[in-house]
């Protein structure tokens, strides 16, 4: 029982990473109708930027400290969410009006830009993050080990989540972001700006994505420009098993994958962790086609 | 049928040979051939193990640069021509036929990793030019054929070692193994030292998987607690050691961890930091070794490079130097006289010890065994094989 609850922290903490990082490939696509498959390394920039922010921030916030660990967190959420809007300027907007598909390859062509201008200024080799947190001795209730990292990782997560929910249903430029989402020919006539509404986007999403970047960095210290490939692909199927377009979906497919994905590797075997993983994903997409908790997308003839 | 479609791939495998072996028509290649001998080198560059790749090419380039220095080779200047293979798989096939069918080595050095090398191997011995493996640990490398060599020991020694060790030294009785299913290094060594541990009458109480590039060991590090083992053994790369050490250290696991040579990095001990202390690791060579030839090896790499010598450094010197020992020998650049001379190499003085080929073109040669203290690699023990 206590190896099982243990488990289900490890698989919490991992899941809500993903969560993170699934949120944004789940508005982007809300908004614009396509994966941003470049997301993934969005987080990978966010772990690095925290690499470089920290001995600069070190200068003012001893590090580690709580205080000084905030400062790191804000401001690469702050660098990755301009470099979101950037990308999307250069890269996606002036194939607004092409076809998805171009799109498409556009993003798997900045993914593959950032991946390698990354091995190119940061190096290939994996660099060892700072300890950006003090790490408290590790708490131990009835034989489960409270790691305080993990705890961190959740209590952030659930932070960012309320936050970006308060955004998305109380503000003004949420429910611009649900307008243009719900039909955007709709929301321009209605003078909604959708060009901001989409920077927008972008920049709420990368700076979720740079979020779990800290955080993954804060868990396992060890970063490398190819990081954000495999986190990328899992906090996509995440997307797409909680129903893509939908918030609340990503968050629930991101904690789904990381439990299941742990429970599998800590009692059957981890060699099959992906497959079991993507066979729940196919199993519940049989079931559900939208997704957990996706609407029935009804084709306009 | 199967006979005949055999006959045909044999047949198009040494018309592909005879066109792409450089080696015996070195006349009739380019005129900058003939007045160098032709080295080719696969390395990890950059990628997953750069830091392993780095120092085995910089421990080769030393050597041949030592050897320019004192007059090159049957008379000639030797050129390293070396190509990365950004730790992938496939790339390594990709460059080592470059090498051959293009550059014309006469001999290929490389690699670290023994799923790369196993992928050059079957070129290189196609095309009949010896290859010497530096660090490629596992068994089957040198299965490929004659023409395949390595300057370090095999994975059955030293998963017999790491058993002994923590057996004898460390006093083990319940070990849990903790192995990266996507590696054959690290599949190879975790089978023989299983073996070595049951055989001393210890048991194996917990067995678990990761795969190469993963970042969170927490699932697989709970089940082993759960089975409260008294040590745990890594046969993995530093790139996933360091976690492996910090994550068991924030679940409360206390008992040593321990792993073969694929830990030796200066990239390990950053990623682990305190988690890895107490630790242990058994490798090919110790710069505190206090031999003369060691000293003078540490002495000159340090002047070029500014930085002290790791075993892949010292493995890569090694190969580079038993080559040319073995060319001297031939006294001309016959790719089959090399090999024979390699085949016949016995106590061949190496920086990690004295090196004899045994008949399956493996070295017979020590291991050393290292502690991680205060954040350095300190020197244990020495084990003969």
């Amino acid at each position: 029982m206590t190896e099982f609850l243990q488990q289900l922290i490890n698989g919490l903490a991992f899941g809500s990473i993903l969560a993170l990082i699934a949120l944004g490939y789940t508005m982007v696509y809300g908004i614009l109708r396509f994966i941003n498959f470049a997301h993934g390394d969005i987080f990978m920039l966010g772990a690095f930027a925290g690499f470089y922010l920290a001995p600069k921030t070190a200068t003012v916030f001893p590090l580690p400290s709580i205080a000084g660990a905030i400062v790191v967190l804000f401001l690469s959420m702050l660098i990755c969410a301009a470099l979101g809007v950037v990308i999307e300027r250069l890269a996606y907007r002036p194939l607004r009006k092409r076809p998805k598909l171009t799109v498409l390859i556009t993003a798997i062509g900045v993914s593959l830009f950032l991946e390698y201008a990354g091995q190119f200024f940061f190096g290939a080799a994996p660099k060892k993050f700072p300890d950006i947190l003090p790490v408290l001795p590790i708490t131990k209730i009835g034989g489960l080990s409270l790691n305080s990292n993990q705890l961190i990782v959740l209590a952030v997560t659930l932070i960012l989540l309320v936050a970006l929910r308060f955004i998305v249903m109380k503000t003004k430029i949420g429910t611009a972001m649900r307008a243009v989402s719900f039909n955007p020919e709709a929301a321009a006539l209605m003078g909604v700006n959708t060009d901001v509404v989409i920077s927008f986007t972008f920049a709420l999403g990368s700076a979720l994505a740079a979020a779990a970047g800290i955080l993954w960095a804060i868990n396992y210290p060890s970063i490398d420009p190819l990081m954000g490939i495999l986190p990328g692909l899992k906090a996509f199927v995440a997307a797409v098993l909680g129903g893509i377009g939908n918030l609340p979906g990503a968050a629930l497919g991101g904690i789904i994958i990381g439990v299941t994905e742990t429970l599998v590797s800590g009692y059957i075997s981890s060699t099959y962790r992906d497959a079991i993983a993507f066979a729940v994903l196919i199993l519940i997409l049989l079931v559900r086609p939208s997704g957990l908790l996706g609407k029935k997308e009804i084709e306009k003839v | 049928m199967n006979t005949l479609r055999t006959s045909i791939i044999l047949a198009a495998a040494l018309a592909t040979a005879g066109l792409l072996s450089g080696c015996n028509q070195s006349s009739s290649s380019s005129s900058a051939g003939s007045d160098c001998v032709k080295i080719g080198e696969f390395a990890s560059l950059t990628g997953s193990e750069a830091t392993f790749g780095q120092s085995s090419h910089r421990g080769t380039q030393l050597a041949i640069d030592e050897l320019n220095a004192g007059g090159g080779l049957l008379g000639k200047k030797i050129q390293l021509i070396t190509e990365d293979n950004q730790s992938q798989a496939g790339q390594s096939a990709t460059v080592v036929r470059k090498l051959i069918s293009s550059d014309h080595v006469v001999a290929m050095l490389g690699e670290v990793a023994s799923s790369r090398s196993l992928e050059a191997a079957p070129i290189c011995q196609q095309n009949k030019i010896p290859m010497i493996s530096p660090s490629s640990t596992n068994p089957k490398v040198t299965e490929t054929g004659e023409y395949i060599f390595r300057v370090c020991f095999i994975d059955p020694f030293q998963g017999t070692v790491m058993a002994n060790f923590a057996h004898k030294t460390l006093k083990l009785q319940n070990v849990a193994v903790l192995k990266d299913v996507k590696s054959d290094y690290s599949l190879g060594l975790a089978k023989f030292f299983k073996e070595g541990v049951l055989a001393n009458g210890g048991k194996i109480i917990a067995e678990e998987n990761y795969s190469g590039g993963d970042k969170d060991f927490n699932a697989q590090l709970t089940a082993i607690k759960a089975a409260n083992p008294d040590g745990i053994f890594v046969p993995g790369y530093y790139t996933e050691v360091g976690l492996i050490a910090l994550q068991a250290k924030q679940l409360g696991i206390t008992v040593p961890i321990f792993g073969g040579d694929g830990w030796e990095s200066s990239s390990l001990v950053p990623i682990g930091g305190a988690a890895l202390e107490g630790d242990y690791f058994s490798t090919h060579f110790s710069p505190q070794d206090t031999a003369p030839a060691v000293q003078s090896f540490v002495k000159s790499y340090q002047a070029k490079f500014n930085e002290t010598p790791d075993a892949m450094a010292a493995l890569g010197y090694d190969s580079a130097m038993m080559l040319a020992d073995a060319i001297k020998k031939t006294g001309s650049t016959d790719c089959t006289k090399i090999r024979d001379a390699l085949a016949a190499e016995t106590d061949f003085a190496g920086v990690t010890g004295n090196i004899t080929m045994d008949a399956n073109r493996n070295a017979s040669k020590p291991a050393v065994i290292l502690e991680i203290k205060n954040g350095a690699f300190q020197y244990v023990e020495t084990v003969a094989p």
